[in-house]
């Protein structure tokens, strides 16, 4: 099992959600967030005094997957959220150790689904 | 069928109704009804402005202290009717002293009532003259807490609001608009306050971000606007409370407030549309918050000479207040690097002279005989006449407002702590939160 967390552009979201459906993943936790990479902030306006914004407004996806899935979704990830310009964001894989369905208190693999 | 005892109760009250109404018709004479629902109508539009103003200041200021900012403008408000009614209106004015304040012969209210004051307002009861001044007392001071917005201690605000209104607001009120005043005597047109409002405001302001100081991070770690839609609003319903504010300072329901009303929606959209255009030319892009506070600065600008201009000269006079307001608020603060938070100064304080001095070069008595031509019309003395009744203000509202500050401060204590800053004041000045993250 492996859970994926990518962090994306905002206007890619729905794009991103699509291409996962096709995949067959349904399973999906979307949170706003903020935060920035290399490109920076874009700066404001208020009345004529420049603000630099260091932080950037992405949408944090998160999805709990079986082995099966990891390269589909990610592959998913990429179709949806890619323009090829910077700031298209990040990928990040890690080992889930366990999960656990609280209705029905079935555990692991049966659960994830 | 009325049984007896009813018909009894009917004729007690019909006679009693008979009795209350009866002055009423004796009046008739000299109260104006419409005049007076017009006054009235203008007085409930200018207490909307100070609501208005805690929405304009309030989502320009950081989630944090959102609220302070909403409170502190409530807050005035029942202050300072409540000072009014006491003792501020016959400050302001009650029977003149050597043309320096107003006697104490109307405190608390004593003979303000139905009957008119001719001395002001011929044609309308003389509560309603006061209370529509009242609202002018409320907004006034509220102008300022832009100024200190995000870092001053309540109890210290509450404190130097009162003694402000009735150390500064109340005499300048009285030597301008007071039968007497010096001010007023010396022939200076002030239609619906440039100087005992915005002037008096602005320049308190700024003596308010020197004394006060910076908020920690100023300049380089402000945060933007928390809710610039919420300033947005709050600008709107000011542009609509200000039809009360200078159409209804003719007093009167008649072409007088109707010149009043259209020359301060022209100032106001000459001076939205000039901000947004400096800001497309300087900042390479037009922005909300600079057209709104054009809007305001034009607004500010129109209101002493709303009385005294034609339509199309208030065209320069917005235009003229975009450009010079702009200019402080976009170099001048820069420069000196005074923490004047939302820029009362900057769209006050010289809006208001702008306007004051506009005043002396446009003003025409073919707009209102009680007036007098400007320079443009062939009276350059109107121009001196206006630039003393500045320099009065200017001069009076800024050694008062240091000293009270300066008092205050001795007493309680002007500034939160730091910690308290940086929690914002919501939360600790008032132990409530505007937002909550969950629900």
């Amino acid at each position: 099992m492996k859970y994926i967390i990518a962090v994306i552009q905002p206007d890619r979201v729905d794009d991103v959600l699509d291409r996962l459906e096709e995949k067959q993943v349904h399973l999906v936790t979307v949170s706003t967030v903020m935060g920035r990479g290399r490109q920076k902030g874009i700066s404001e306006i208020y009345r004529s005094h420049k603000e630099q914004g260091s932080l950037l407004r992405k949408v944090k996806l998160e999805v709990a997957v079986n082995e099966e899935f990891v390269q589909p979704a990610i592959e998913a990830i990429i179709k949806g959220g890619r323009t090829g310009n910077i700031g298209d964001g990040k990928i990040f894989v890690l080992d889930l150790a366990d999960c656990v369905r609280i209705r029905t208190g079935e555990r692991s693999q049966v659960a994830i689904g | 069928m009325i049984s007896h005892v009813n018909r009894f109760k009917v004729l007690i009250l019909t006679l009693v109704l008979a009795i209350w109404t009866a002055p009423a018709f004796a009046e008739g004479a000299t109260v104006d009804t419409g005049d007076t629902a017009w006054v009235l109508t203008s007085a409930a539009l200018v207490l909307m402005m100070t609501p208005a103003l805690a929405f304009f200041y309030g989502g320009l200021v950081r989630r944090k202290n959102f609220l302070s900012v909403l409170m502190q403008c409530f807050m005035v408000a029942c202050i300072v009717t409540i000072q009014w009614v006491v003792i501020g209106y016959t400050l302001s004015f009650g029977p003149d002293i050597k043309g320096m304040i107003g006697g104490l012969g109307w405190l608390g209210l004593k003979g303000v009532g139905a009957e008119p004051n001719a001395d002001y307002a011929a044609t309308i009861p003389h509560s309603v003259f006061m209370i529509y001044q009242c609202m002018f007392a409320v907004i006034t001071p509220a102008l300022i807490l832009g100024a200190f917005a995000e870092r001053m201690k309540f109890s210290a605000f509450c404190a130097f609001m009162l003694l402000w209104s009735t150390l500064v607001y109340d005499p300048i009120c009285h030597w301008v608009w007071g039968v007497g005043g010096f001010i007023r005597n010396m022939g200076a047109l002030d239609f619906a306050g440039g100087t005992v409002v915005h002037i008096n405001a602005g320049i308190a302001a700024l003596v308010c971000a020197v004394v006060l100081g910076k908020r920690h991070g100023f300049p380089a770690k402000m945060s933007p606007p928390h809710n610039l839609p919420f300033a947005v609003l709050g600008a709107g319903l000011l542009w609509f409370g200000w039809f009360g504010f200078n159409g209804g300072s003719a007093l009167g329901a008649n072409g007088l407030a109707g010149n009043a009303f259209v020359v301060t929606h022209i100032a106001a959209a000459a001076a939205g549309l000039a901000w947004a255009l400096l800001d497309w030319k300087f900042n390479a892009h037009p922005t909300v918050l600079g057209m709104i506070t054009g809007v305001v600065a034009g607004l500010v600008a129109i209101t002493p000479a709303a009385g005294f201009v034609a339509p199309m000269d208030a065209i320069w006079i917005g235009l003229g207040a975009a450009a010079i307001c702009y200019f402080f608020v976009a170099v001048v603060k820069v420069k000196f690097g005074y923490d004047d938070a939302l820029d009362v100064f900057g769209v006050h304080g010289v809006g208001g002279i702008w306007g004051a001095m506009a005043t002396g070069l446009w003003a025409q008595k073919a707009i209102n005989p009680a007036g007098n031509d400007g320079l443009f019309y062939g009276n350059p003395g109107m121009v001196l006449i206006q630039a003393k009744a500045v320099l009065v203000t200017v001069a009076y509202s800024f050694v008062l407002s240091f000293v009270l500050l300066k008092v205050v401060d001795i007493l309680m204590g002007l500034r939160v702590t730091e910690d308290q800053e940086r929690i914002g004041l919501d939360l600790t000045q008032h132990r409530e939160a505007a937002y909550t993250t969950l629900d």
